[in-house]
C-alpha cells in the first residue's frame, strides 16, 4: 500500500491535468483548481521544510566539527536573528523603515549581490584559462562569444563608429543577428528536445513505470 | 588565517577612512578618464608582450583587472552611444500604445542577487507606467520579489519628476505579494486572480483594494511585464499565461536567461524583451530617463573589454605553449 497509493495519486493527478488542458469545463476545471491549490500548500510547506533542513544540516556540522563548521554558526545566528526580528515586528514587518526592512536592504541585499558579483571574477579567470581556439568548433564558439560580448556593450559600436565602419557590420548588429538566428535556432532545438523528454518522462510517471519519485529503486 | 584577517582589517580600515575623509563624490573629468583608459590599455598590452615572451600571468592579475574595470568607471565621465534594439523598442511601443488607466500586471520573479540587472528595468518600467498614468498590479513568484518591487516603487516615487503625481496605494498601484506554487499560481490566476491572493503584501483583503476589486482574471489585464532571473519566471508565464490565456506580455531577464527567450520573441509570444543590464540601459535611453542602467553600463563595457583582452592573452599563451611543445619534436625529426 505504501507504493500503490502514491502511484494512484500520481496517476489520477497527472491524467486530470492532461484532460483539463483540453476540456477546461466541470468537473475537470474544478479538480484542476483543487490540485493547484494543494500544490501551492505543499510548496509553501516545502519552504519551511527547506529552512528546517538547513538548520538541521548546519547544527549537525557544528556538532561533528566538520570542515568549515564556523560558517554553519553564521548561518544559524543569521537565521535566528532575521526570524526573531520578523516575528517581533508583527504583521507589518516588511514595511519600509522596519528593522526587518533595514536588514533586508542594507545587509541581505548587498551580501547577496556580492556573492553573485564574484561570478564576474570567475568568468574572467575561466575565460582566460579555458577559452582556447583548440579546434574548429572551439574557434567558432570563441569567435561567436567574442562578437556577442563586444556587441552587447556600447563600447563595440563606439569603436566601430571611430573606425567609420558600415552600419551593417557594427558589433551590435552582428550580435543581434547571432542572437536572433543561431541562438534562436539552437534554443528551439534544445526546447523541443526537452519537451519530448518531459512528455515521455511524464507518461512514464503517470503510468507508474517510472518510480524514482517514490524513493528507493 | 592571520594574513587573511589582516587583509580584511586593512580593507575595512581603508573603507572607513574613505567614508570619513571623502565627503564629496569623486568624479574624474573626460581627460583624466581617457588617460586612465589609455594607461589600462598599455598595461594590458605589456601583459600581452610578456606572455608572448613566455612569462604568463596568474589569476590574481586577472581578478585585479576585473576589479579595476568594474570599480573605476563609477568615478569616470564616459559617454557611450547606446543603440536601442528592436526588442526593447517593441516593449516601449507596447506600453505607449496602452490607454491611460490601463491595468498592467508586473511579476517580480527575482531576488537581490539579480537586482543589479533587473532593478533598473523595474524602476524604468514603473516610471514609464506612472508617466502614462497606467495602473500597476505587482506580484511575485519568488519570495523576495514583492520586496524588490516595493524598493523600486519607493525609488521612483521619491524622484522629483513624479513629485507632482498623487500616486496612491490601492487605487493607482497595489502589491499583491508572494504566492508559492510556481506555474500553478499563474494557472489559477487565469481562472481567478483573487483565489491566489486573498490578501495583499500588507495584509489588506483583495476585495478591499479598489484597483483590483473588479479584476477577475487575465482577461481584465491589458498588459503584463515579467522580470525574471530563472525558475519560475518568463518561460512559465509564456507557457501558461500567454499561450493558454492570451495575456499580452513583455519580459525583462538577466543576461544569462535572455537568450532562452528569443524563440518566444521571434514567435510573437513575447511583446518585447529587455536582456540584462544592456536591455535596462536601452530602455532608459528610449524612455529618456538616464539612471542606474546607463551608469552601470560603463562598468559592463570595461569588464567585457578586459575579459576579451584576457581571452586574447590566454590564446597567445596557448599557441606559444603549443609551438614550444612541437619544437623539440621538429628538432629530433
Amino acid at each position: 500500500m505504501r507504493r500503490e497509493i502514491p502511484l494512484l495519486i500520481t496517476g489520477i493527478v497527472g491524467v486530470v491535468f492532461v484532460i483539463q488542458y483540453f476540456i477546461p469545463h466541470y468537473p475537470f476545471n474544478q479538480l484542476n483548481n483543487w490540485f493547484s491549490d494543494w500544490f501551492s500548500i505543499i510548496a509553501a510547506c516545502a519552504i519551511w521544510l527547506g529552512a528546517l533542513n538547513l538548520l538541521k544540516v548546519s547544527a549537525n556540522k557544528i556538532y561533528r566539527k566538520r570542515e568549515d563548521w564556523g560558517f554553519s554558526i553564521v548561518i544559524i545566528v543569521c537565521f535566528l536573528i532575521i526570524t526573531i526580528i520578523g516575528f517581533a515586528e508583527g504583521e507589518g514587518f516588511r514595511n519600509i523603515g522596519t528593522k526587518f526592512d533595514w536588514l533586508y536592504q542594507y545587509v541581505y541585499t548587498p551580501l547577496s549581490s556580492t556573492m553573485f558579483a564574484l561570478l564576474a571574477f570567475f568568468v574572467a579567470s575561466a575565460s582566460y584559462r579555458a577559452f582556447r581556439a583548440r579546434n574548429f568548433d572551439a574557434t567558432l564558439l570563441l569567435v561567436a562569444a567574442f562578437l556577442v560580448m563586444i556587441g552587447r556593450v556600447p563600447v563595440g559600436d563606439a569603436i566601430a563608429m571611430k573606425l567609420h565602419l558600415p552600419l551593417s557590420i557594427y558589433p551590435s548588429e552582428i550580435s543581434s543577428w547571432i542572437m536572433n538566428v543561431f541562438n534562436t535556432a539552437g534554443q528551439r532545438a534544445i526546447m523541443i528536445g526537452i519537451a519530448l523528454g518531459i512528455v515521455s518522462t511524464s507518461l512514464r510517471v503517470i503510468l507508474g513505470i517510472e518510480r524514482a519519485h517514490l524513493g528507493g529503486d | 588565517m592571520l594574513k587573511q584577517i589582516l587583509v580584511y582589517a586593512l580593507i575595512l580600515a581603508l573603507s572607513l577612512i574613505g567614508y570619513f575623509v571623502i565627503t564629496e563624490p569623486i568624479i574624474l573629468g573626460p581627460t583624466a578618464s581617457m588617460v586612465i583608459i589609455i594607461l589600462i590599455a598599455l598595461v594590458l598590452l605589456y601583459i600581452l608582450v610578456r606572455t608572448i615572451m613566455g612569462s604568463f600571468v596568474g589569476r590574481r592579475t586577472v581578478f585585479t583587472f576585473v576589479a579595476i574595470a568594474v570599480i573605476l568607471p563609477f568615478f569616470m565621465t564616459v559617454d557611450q552611444p547606446i543603440k536601442v534594439s528592436p526588442e526593447v523598442q517593441q516593449l516601449y511601443d507596447a506600453v505607449m500604445a496602452l490607454r491611460p488607466g490601463s491595468k498592467v500586471l508586473v511579476s517580480f520573479d527575482y531576488d537581490p542577487p539579480s537586482a543589479p540587472e533587473l532593478q533598473p528595468m523595474a524602476e524604468s518600467f514603473f516610471a514609464l507606467c506612472i508617466e502614462r498614468d497606467l495602473k500597476i498590479i505587482i506580484m511575485g513568484l519568488w519570495p523576495q520579489g514583492p520586496q524588490q518591487a516595493d524598493l523600486a516603487m519607493q525609488t521612483i516615487l521619491r524622484e522629483e519628476a513624479f513629485a507632482g503625481k498623487s500616486w496612491k496605494y490601492g487605487t493607482d498601484y497595489v502589491n499583491l505579494g508572494f504566492q508559492s506554487g510556481n506555474e500553478f499560481v499563474i494557472q489559477r490566476m487565469g481562472g481567478e486572480i483573487g483565489s491566489m491572493f486573498h490578501n495583499d503584501f500588507y495584509g489588506t483583503p483583495y476585495d478591499s483594494l479598489p484597483l483590483v476589486r473588479n479584476i477577475k482574471n487575465f482577461s481584465n489585464i491589458d498588459f503584463s511585464f515579467n522580470l525574471s532571473a530563472g525558475y519560475p519566471g518568463s518561460v512559465e508565464w509564456v507557457q501558461v499565461a500567454v499561450d493558454r490565456y492570451g495575456l499580452k506580455m513583455g519580459a525583462g531577464n538577466t543576461a544569462v536567461q535572455a537568450p532562452q527567450m528569443y524563440p518566444y520573441l521571434r514567435a510573437g509570444q513575447l511583446t518585447g524583451l529587455l536582456g540584462g543590464l544592456n536591455g535596462a540601459a536601452e530602455f532608459e535611453k528610449v524612455t529618456g530617463r538616464k539612471a542606474k542602467g546607463t551608469r552601470f553600463m560603463v562598468s559592463q563595457s570595461f569588464s567585457h573589454v578586459v575579459v576579451i583582452a584576457f581571452i586574447i592573452i590566454g590564446n597567445a599563451a596557448f599557441f606559444l605553449g603549443e609551438k614550444r611543445r612541437k619544437k623539440p619534436e621538429g628538432e629530433t625529426s
